[in-house]
């Protein structure tokens, strides 16, 4: 795993900033099995933990799923959930930061789309928050997750995700949030390994696709 | 000489193009519903109740009217058949039912609206959403569950659908994708 310190300022850059950036479509397989998995199931589930997307919603509840939407990079943003320790060391307050923002019910969903946020999420944060997305997903449920690759850098342009067909993305770059680390397979199976199965789908980006069965 | 004739006709354009007012070019024939859209969006229409910025009302606000809601709102809205815009100003911390809802400001509640609820850029809506149709801009955030009711679904598929795609890529170029390297 390569960790990138740094100052983190562009983690503090104003959100909307996304105007007039380039789009590029790019062919997902992983969205593809993704979608297939889903396909024809009723009173579907899905959460989505990326931003707000106005084509993800519409493309999703037009399907007949009921979508959820929860940007935890943004909740990162908008509140500092650090506390001082008795030691005077400052540490992060995940429970008080999964009580206001991820309050789900146990099998809630059949899928969720967790786009690359693993990334950019503190290190503290990762480990439980895949864990709640263990006890949230339905048995047999299944999560669509990025990774970068080992060739992506610290500055690697954080991008929002919009399905425009059942295998392609449209990849719209913006707000700035810094990549916090690069996972290699071997951590991604580790972070995984209460789930059944994983697909790894690497592509001639920097991003691996891994789709994830409960 | 160069002077008409009283009885001389002007010349007129053919009967098939629109004519248009020489003051400012508008016209005459414009469609009836670009009228009818400009109306819709217009909060400022005499049949459309208005809360200012400064107001703000704590507990049930229920009406049979249009309403434009530029104030503070803690408690419930009951609009059922009619519009409910929330201005840049609104601040909403209540169940919302109407027949349509348009936010520009920011509310907190769930939200029910019989036709269409559209979200603008500047908009937070933080509840769960029951519509027949969701408008989305860019920009907008959206925290909560979103529900179209089946029997809507079929009504909102004949309909067009209005998805504010925000942009058409000038050069579109597709990342090959790799293969399937493993399973676990």
């Amino acid at each position: 795993m390569r960790w990138f310190r740094g100052s983190g300022d562009r983690q503090n850059a104003p959100l909307n900033n996304s105007k007039a950036q380039p789009r590029t479509l790019r062919h997902s397989a992983g969205l593809a099995e993704f979608m297939r998995r889903i396909a024809g199931e009723e009173k579907l589930c899905v959460l989505d933990l990326g931003q707000t997307s106005p084509v993800n919603i519409p493309f999703l509840t037009q399907r007949g799923a009921r979508v959820y939407n929860e940007d935890l990079l943004r909740a990162f943003r908008e509140k500092n959930y650090l506390v001082k320790q008795e030691d005077g060391a400052e540490c992060l307050d995940v429970t008080t930061f999964f009580a206001e923002n991820f309050d789900y019910s146990e099998n809630q969903f059949d899928a969720i789309l967790c786009w690359d946020i693993a990334d950019y999420l503190p290190e503290p944060v990762v480990k439980p928050l895949v864990e709640k997305l263990h006890k949230m997903l339905k048995p047999g449920g299944t999560i669509l997750g990025f990774f970068h690759t080992q060739d992506a850098g610290p500055d690697a342009p954080y991008f929002r995700y919009h399905i425009v067909q059942n295998d392609t993305l449209e990849l719209a770059q913006g707000p700035n949030f810094r990549l916090q680390r690069v996972f290699n397979n071997r951590h991604v199976e580790n972070l995984f390994k209460n789930f059944s199965s994983l697909k790894f789908f690497l592509g001639r980006d920097q991003i691996r696709e891994v789709l994830v069965v409960r | 000489m160069w002077k008409s004739r009283p009885d001389e006709k002007p010349i007129t354009s053919s009967p098939a193009q629109p004519s248009f007012t020489s003051a400012a070019m508008t016209p005459t024939l414009a469609p009836k519903a670009a009228k009818e859209t400009a109306k819709s969006n217009d909060p400022f229409r005499a049949d459309v109740a208005h809360i200012g910025k400064s107001v703000l009302i704590k507990g049930e606000l229920s009406g049979s009217e249009d309403l434009y809601l530029d104030g503070e709102v803690e408690g419930s809205i009951d609009l059922r058949e009619h519009s409910l815009v929330i201005g840049p100003n609104g601040r909403i911390r209540a169940s919302v039912s109407a027949r349509e809802l348009v936010v520009h400001g920011r509310v907190e509640g769930n939200v029910r609206a019989t036709e269409r609820v559209e979200l603008k850029k500047s908009s937070t809506l933080m509840g769960d959403v029951s519509t027949q149709r969701i408008v989305i801009e860019d920009g907008a955030f959206f925290k909560g569950a979103i529900d179209i009711p089946k029997d809507a679904k079929v009504e909102t598929r004949k309909a067009s659908v209005a998805i504010p795609h925000t942009s058409t890529p000038a050069s579109v170029s597709l990342a090959p994708q790799g293969s399937f390297l493993e399973q676990k």
